[in-house]
């Protein structure tokens, strides 16, 4: 088991012919991933190193059964890409692109909620998933990521930095502490998943014993989180919130100061999540010490 | 990017939002000519991004050529909390019969944009939120649906704004609407919104926060962006396109990725360190980009040591490694780097930092970023 993808899931790469597309697509693959399709407008016939591309997310889909979509496209053309996979019936889609307008993220995810309930986005703007030993779909190294053991203790990790998820893989892996399922869910404001779409996913999944998950100075994602652990999660978890000595923002103008409500401090972030009973480290290795801890105590 | 409230009304006034007549100056001249344009009676107001600065005396009500001299000659080069003023904004004064609060903002929570409405509008709004929170009326609006005249127009009744007021209101709200969504705004905040005397309603200052990653399609954004107040480190990083903040400590930091750059502060911090800067050279980092960074740490006369952490994920070791020897025989370093190099090709990336025959004393590799913080830290204080 895993969570979101296994060695059953087929992807398909939008944008496979562009440079980032190419160079993780084809690590992707690397890792053993089945990548088995690529699109780009206008170059149907052509293939990048043996994997055929197709003009339209359909077309790929009908001729290969790709259940995933990697998008790795530019910002102005990734609103299009992920309803475009929504359409032809992708289950799964992850967006890495960085930039994306936020008004843009906003009707995407609205869209998606309403016409196409069934399809889960992960980003815009995050790393990926890998579920070691299965799939890697996005930009993780995978090599950094430690298998899961068919015994366990197995650890799920969900993060909303990038560098900091590997961080924390490579930081088991140094423990030789395997895990499940790593999810970079990314730092924009209208993430298509969620921590708390993670826990809940992590807390069914009976390879994953317990779970690590690295937040962010800003919003109100992880006191949600808190509060879904205290009511829904019984695995244990360690978490680190990224942003103590991070300099205060801009603050946006009074508006962002009421819906705030004092939340969105690195501070109330550790607060609310130790309250409802995680362990929390002060710096990524510490956080995954804990793990360790928490580990060897199952 | 923060608009000053003389552009947040100029970016409004696209929209249609109804605004008073009034006009930008840089000198004294200027406002006395804006002032005319206006017409007497008008109101003199310092363009800083921050708040209090009525409190500071930046606002000033003027009512011939005279007193504008004399006001506008006071606060030009004013210096509020810090924020030295350039600019006034000269508008006619408008009589207030009422102040409300207005707002859209994009509720992360709800992964819908929020409208938020009071009819006790005026600098204590914040105070309002916390006592009195059941006077701010928030609504949820769908992105795919949009804001109608007839939902606007009941949020306005539920705000207990006056009956007079009600259609103004709802209009005011749906063009703002607009301007936040088609103007791609993080923030677009009217406080206060006031009604006139006369029964009309209209805008008596602005907050806009534009979406930087909307820029690509808003050409008329290059105009506030010539008018951000940066330091010069700051200037130099967007010029390179880096994400750079200035601090007051001795340890320059380079990272890749902002979680991981906020991360490196709080290790600095904890090992008793000081952070110079925050930078996150992003997801794409090659050597260009690592060479810019550099330059910019290398421009800040305080930095003692410079910490390089990188993890790879899109950012590949080799191209870091490369970028930061490239940089060494570009710039002439002031500062030891030392570096935390991990992910997508670090083996390759640490061969080319050994093989590339530069001192020990001068680039040194560590292998944890507890360890490189240490190290990076206790340079900090030798030098």
């Amino acid at each position: 088991m895993a969570i979101f993808v296994n060695e059953n899931t087929k992807v398909l790469v939008q944008g496979l012919t562009g440079g980032q597309g190419r160079f993780h697509g084809l690590r992707n693959r690397d890792y053993g991933t089945q990548v088995v399709a690529g699109v780009t407008p206008g170059k149907a016939g052509q293939d990048v190193e043996g994997i055929p591309i197709y003009d339209s997310v359909d077309a790929a889909v009908a001729a290969t059964q790709a259940t995933a979509s990697f998008i790795a496209v530019p910002p102005k053309a990734a609103p299009a890409a992920i309803l475009e996979a929504a359409r032809a019936g992708i289950g799964f889609i992850v967006c890495i692109t960085e930039g994306v307008p936020a008004q843009d993220e906003a009707r995407v995810f609205a869209t998606l909620q309403r016409d196409f309930p069934k399809t889960r986005l992960l980003g815009p703007n995050c790393p990926g998933i890998i579920s070691p030993g299965k799939c890697n779909i996005g930009i993780t190294a995978g090599e950094i990521a430690a298998l899961p053991t068919k015994t366990g203790p197995n650890v799920g990790i969900v993060s909303r930095s990038g560098t900091l998820t590997y961080q924390a893989l490579y930081e088991l892996k140094q423990l030789n502490i395997g895990v499940s399922t790593c999810v970079g869910i990314g730092g924009d404001p209208v993430p298509g998943t969620s921590f708390v779409d993670c826990l809940a996913e992590f807390q069914s999944d009976p390879e994953t014993h317990a779970i690590i998950m690295i937040g962010e100075i800003g919003g109100s994602a992880e006191e949600e989180a808190a509060e879904f652990i205290t009511n829904h999660v019984t695995k244990p978890m360690s978490a680190y919130i990224a942003g103590v000595t991070a300099p205060a923002g801009k603050k946006m103008g009074h508006a962002g100061a009421i819906v705030s409500g004092g939340k969105g401090t690195a501070q109330g972030k550790m607060d609310a999540l130790r309250n409802a009973g995680v362990m929390i480290g002060l710096n990524p290795t510490e956080a995954c010490e804990l793990m360790s801890q928490i580990v060897t105590a199952l | 990017m923060d608009l000053f409230e003389y552009q947040g009304k100029q970016y409004f006034a696209r929209y249609d939002i109804a605004l008073s007549a009034g006009g930008v100056a840089l000198t004294v001249d200027e406002a006395v000519n804006q002032a005319e344009l206006a017409q007497y009676p008008v109101v003199i107001k310092a363009q800083v991004q921050v708040g209090g600065r009525g409190k500071a005396g930046g606002i000033k009500l003027a009512n011939n050529a005279e007193e504008v001299r004399t006001h506008a000659t006071n606060i030009l080069g004013m210096d509020i909390k810090g924020y030295v003023v350039k600019r006034i904004w000269v508008e006619h004064a408008s009589d207030i019969a009422e102040e409300y609060y207005a707002s859209f903002t994009l509720d992360r929570s709800a992964k819908r944009h929020l409208l938020m409405l009071s009819a006790q509008g005026g600098v204590e709004i914040e105070q309002v939120a916390v006592t009195d929170p059941t006077a701010i009326v928030k609504l949820y609006v769908n992105p795919i649906e949009g804001l109608s005249l007839e939902t606007a127009r009941r949020a306005v009744v539920d705000a207990q704004i006056s009956q007079k007021a009600i259609d103004g209101v709802a209009a005011m709200l749906v063009k703002l609407y607009e301007c936040f969504t088609k103007g791609d705004c993080d923030l677009a905040e009217i406080n206060p919104l006031i009604l006139k005397p006369n029964g009309e309603v209209h805008a008596l200052d602005a907050k806009v926060t534009l979406d930087d990653n909307a820029a690509f399609r808003h050409p008329e954004w290059d105009e506030y962006r010539a008018t951000e107040e940066l330091d010069e480190r700051e200037k130099l990083a967007r010029e390179k396109n880096l994400q750079y903040i200035g601090l007051d400590g001795t340890v320059g930091i380079i990272a890749n990725g902002a979680g991981l750059a906020m991360s490196t502060l709080d290790v600095v911090n904890q090992v008793g360190g000081k952070a110079a800067n925050f930078l996150d050279i992003g997801g794409g980092a090659n050597a260009e980009l690592m060479t810019a960074a550099l330059e910019v740490i290398n421009s800040d006369t305080k930095v003692k040591s410079i910490f390089i952490n990188i993890f790879g994920g899109i950012t590949r070791g080799d191209e870091v490694a490369k970028g930061i020897v490239e940089a060494m025989k570009r710039v002439k370093l002031r500062a030891p780097i030392v570096i935390r190099l991990d992910g997508t090709n670090a083996i390759e990336g640490r061969e080319i930092i050994a093989n590339a025959g530069i001192d020990e004393s001068q680039l040194m590799s560590r292998s944890t970023m507890l360890e490189a913080a240490r190290v990076a830290v206790e340079l900090a204080g030798k030098n």
